[in-house]
């Protein structure tokens, strides 16, 4: 996927090396699992499933082989060189192309399902296996996803393996995707149960806290499903509040969901592309903000109408769900959030759209042990911390000044003190007193940065 | 008042922002022929490996000159009139000051080399510097880098990542031996070898050699040896730019002569940065100091000077960091290279990974700690600073030697077992016992 390198219009743009006779041999095994993956898409039946399985086993040999390729071998460390010179991961032709082929398949996804015929049937084995129903599109979606998490993230341990923090956190989210998000729900199924994710709460989920949601955990899940409505009602309202308060809002959202799983495994290669400016910190700010307040005020006018006896809104709950499902759950998660990885980053929903991490960073700045601490006056302004960070924080500004960094958006991923060549860098759960403190070891100076 | 600043990198800039902060009312103008904007020295390699554009090795937005009225002009400064208190520029009216600000840097250090005249022959200080070895180095297969310096391996370490093939020239019998132990400079060898570069000790360059088209074909070694190649990088350390303090008529010597408030000899007039040169600077400090954090200090210091705060410089302990390839170095106080009568280094290496620990103290009753320098581990800044301040000794750093600890979570702790290496070695002594491991819980437990 990745073996077409252009060059793309920076100011040292620079021819890149030809790529190894090893790692095109690895390259064209993935290419020709997308090409049976294709082929199985239009094919007819008799070769359907037989392209469908060797197109996926291709797929993800080559992905493993490549990985191991390109970072399971020599020296553990930063792995940058031609990070912004290759098109693939610098906005060129390459990336493009990846946008749009993964646009598409979301587009196709959530409007035209039934053109996904030919990939679902061969699941229907699986899903029989796992969930004792045929699949459907969203059993091929989660499927894939779940595969996705798991390979980039074999790349994502074998690139950070010099790193104890990445290696946990990166098994982590691996954990929480297959365990959480596809097998559990798969079970749940097939025990004729509600299908319920137990790693998304509320505000995120944000109809696990909505009268008719409860309702009918309750009615179909009997004391499995008052279970779930506990388990999502302490979650959202008292675990995430006090995990937050002890390690920051990356309990969840870089170890356990799954928008961040797929993001620090399969985006990884592209964390650098979020916008640092202070523009897109006040688009930021104006929009996520909104969408919380939407989820919240929503919800709460939902349990008045149910607590009326419907007389408040009368259908428009079922009305909003259908909006807000297509607006925000569609086109911003999905076709933005990963269709657009390559141009604009992988954490464009995570940062702009996601009620969770709105919620969270709210409490990660205001009632959190939480920060990143910079080391005296060891910075020298390299940018390499603000470059890896996927939220688009200007992490140098901080660092600069010797100032910790406190900002709700920060997902503690740790890739900034992971990429510091000058060992500044640290995320800590320290005392809450003293938490913004600046090093006596730098004057910071006062001139304002974000306003 | 009217503060012009020749140079805008670390040291001009700082100034600025805190005349900036001590002075809101103050006009202040930054002149640079280099950049438009204060770029990062230090990232200029990554910007070669292709990890950062140059947008990104800016520290602050371009916003930020403009709403902080701080005034950017980008062109060279050709005379300063002392008298008239004027700068004279090369493109724009002159510029009246009332006060003055010299922080021009520094450039390669040449030492009149045979052949050092040849295309392919450059150093590494600027972002003409980078963007002129990109260009000359596309096709170049085989390379030798002179000097085994910061410089020196950040040049190994960007030509490597482009797969050509780069050998050494070191003075030294090992690695940066003006600087590191010979422990340090081991693993740092060890580096070098694991990236692929060839490193000739207690070699020096004689002469470069060129082919008819004025083009680097070789270099030939204080040891007699020609080695072949297209690309000759010079590392063998950095200047003062000077020439505008010299034709403004003020005192120099390598650099531009300042005494503690960092005023140069004509009234008005100050320097800071890589271009000062300190004239009686105190015991065991260098006149000039070539390095981004004494610069930042430097042009924080002359700011309140310049303000009407007159503030000696002084830094306080000494602090430095690099990167060599993968593997990361720390520095607190005063480490010297080599012995040092009346003062002892501990030091400590782990048997397999690559990290290491040295703590260098006096040798008498008190112990006193000198200096801090870690390789491969993270060591947090204002625990060693205030260790260094307070004069605390040997056992009680190693006894609390947590508290130091920067590495990030799920890092193994080597504290212990340094412990124990150091009752190992001095069973003479009482034994040590760790009291305080890292972290937060380690905080509450121990107490």
């Amino acid at each position: 996927m990745l073996h077409l390198a252009t060059t793309s219009a920076q100011p040292l743009a620079t021819p890149v090396p030809d790529t190894s006779l090893a790692e095109r041999l690895w390259l064209s095994v993935v290419s020709l699992g997308l090409v049976g993956l294709s082929v199985a898409a239009v094919a007819p039946t008799l070769l359907r499933d037989t392209a469908f399985w060797l197109g996926l086993l291709l797929l993800s040999a080559g992905t493993l082989g490549w990985s191991w390729l390109k970072f399971g071998r020599g020296p553990a460390g930063v792995r940058h060189n031609y990070l912004w010179q290759r098109g693939s991961t610098s906005r060129g032709v390459v990336a493009w192309l990846t946008a749009v082929a993964l646009t598409g398949f979301y587009i196709v996804l959530y409007w035209w399902p039934q053109y996904l015929e030919n990939l679902i049937r061969p699941l229907d084995g699986l899903s029989q296996t796992l969930r004792r129903k045929p699949a459907d599109q969203w059993f091929l979606y989660g499927t894939f996803y779940t595969l996705a998490v798991l390979l980039m993230g074999a790349r994502a341990y074998l690139k950070y393996r010099h790193s104890p923090y990445h290696r946990v956190r990166t098994l982590s989210v691996v954990f929480f995707q297959l365990g959480f998000a596809w097998l559990l729900p798969g079970l749940l199924l097939a025990l004729q149960k509600p299908e319920f994710y137990f790693s998304y709460f509320w505000p995120l989920k944000y109809d696990y806290l909505f009268p008719g949601t409860v309702e009918y955990l309750v009615r179909d899940g009997q004391a499995l499903g008052v279970f779930m409505v506990f388990w999502g009602a302490a979650m959202a309202l008292v675990a995430t509040p006090v995990l937050t308060y002890f390690f920051g809002k990356r309990w969840y959202c870089s170890w356990v969901c799954g928008c961040g799983g797929l993001a620090e495994t399969a985006g990884d290669a592209y964390r650098h592309l979020s916008d640092k400016r202070r523009g897109a910190w006040r688009y930021e700010v104006s929009i996520v903000y909104t969408v919380l307040g939407f989820v919240v005020v929503t919800t709460a006018l939902l349990w008045l109408n149910t607590y009326l006896g419907g007389t408040l809104l009368g259908r428009l709950s079922d009305e909003f769900s259908r909006t807000y499902g297509f607006v925000i759950g569609s086109v911003f998660s999905g076709v933005v959030g990963v269709g657009f990885y390559p141009i604009l980053g992988n954490r464009v929903w995570c940062r702009y759209g996601c009620p969770m991490a709105a919620y969270l960073g709210l409490l990660q700045k205001h009632f959190s042990r939480f920060r990143i601490t910079t080391n005296g006056g060891q910075c020298v302004s390299c940018g390499n911390c603000s470059n890896v960070c996927e939220m688009g924080i200007d992490v140098k500004q901080y660092a600069q000044r010797g100032e910790p960094i406190i900002r709700a958006a920060c997902v503690g991923c740790g890739m900034c003190a992971t990429a510091c060549p000058r060992g500044v860098l640290n995320l800590e759960n320290g005392p809450r007193q003293g938490r913004y403190q600046a090093s006596q070891l730098i004057q910071a100076e006062s001139l304002r940065i974000l306003s | 008042m009217h503060l012009v600043i020749i140079g805008n990198g670390i040291a001009g800039v700082t100034c600025a922002q805190t005349v900036r902060r001590l002075r809101p009312d103050a006009r202040i103008t930054l002149v640079s022929a280099e950049t438009a904007h204060h770029i990062s020295r230090p990232a200029l390699m990554y910007l070669y490996m292709g990890h950062l554009r140059t947008i990104d090795i800016k520290p602050y937005e371009d916003w930020y000159w403009a709403e902080n009225r701080l005034e950017l002009v980008q062109d060279r400064a050709t005379h300063v009139d002392v008298l008239a208190q004027q700068v004279h520029l090369l493109r724009h009216p002159p510029l009246r000051y009332n006060s003055l600000l010299l922080a021009t840097g520094s450039g390669t250090q040449y030492y009149n080399w045979p052949g050092q005249h040849l295309s392919g022959v450059q150093g590494l200080v600027s972002l003409p510097d980078v963007e002129l070895m990109t260009r000359t180095t596309a096709k170049v297969r085989q390379a030798v880098v002179v000097g085994g310096g910061l410089i020196g391996i950040e040049l190994a370490e960007m030509l490597r990542s482009r797969g050509i093939a780069v050998t050494m020239l070191v003075r030294d019998a090992h690695y940066w031996g003006s600087v590191l132990p010979a422990e340090e400079a081991a693993m740092v060898h060890k580096q070098l070898q694991r990236h692929g570069v060839e490193v000739l000790y207690n070699t020096e360059l004689a002469e470069v050699l060129g082919d008819e088209a004025e083009q680097v074909r070789a270099v030939r070694t204080s040891t007699g040896a020609e080695l072949p190649c297209q690309w000759v990088g010079i590392a063998t350390g950095v200047q003062p730019k000077i020439e505008l303090a010299l034709g403004a008529g003020l005192a120099t010597e390598r650099g531009i002569l300042v005494d503690e408030l960092l005023q140069t000899s004509a009234a008005n007039v100050y320097a800071a940065g890589d271009c000062a040169q300190r004239r009686n600077p105190p015991a065991g400090e260098a006149a000039i100091e070539p390095l981004w954090y004494t610069g930042r200090m430097q042009g924080e210091t002359v700011a309140h000077t310049i303000c009407g705060q007159p503030t000696p410089y002084r830094r306080g302990p000494w602090f430095n960091s690099a990167k060599f390839f993968a593997l990361e170095y720390q520095v607190y106080g005063r480490v010297p290279p080599q012995p040092v009568p009346g003062e002892v280094s501990f030091w400590w290496q782990h048997a397999t990974a690559p990290c290491a620990l040295r703590l260098h103290y006096r040798l008498d009753a008190t112990q006193t700690l000198l200096g801090i320098s870690s390789m491969g581990l993270r060591l947090r800044h204002e625990t060693c600073d205030a260790w260094l301040r307070q004069g605390v000794s040997v056992r009680y750093v190693l006894e609390h030697l947590g508290q130091a600890n920067f590495d990030p979570e799920f890092y193994p702790e080597h504290e212990a077992a340094i412990v124990a290496a150091y009752n190992a070695r001095h069973p003479e002594q009482p034994p040590l016992r760790l009291r305080r491991r890292k972290g937060l819980l380690a905080r509450l437990l121990s107490v």
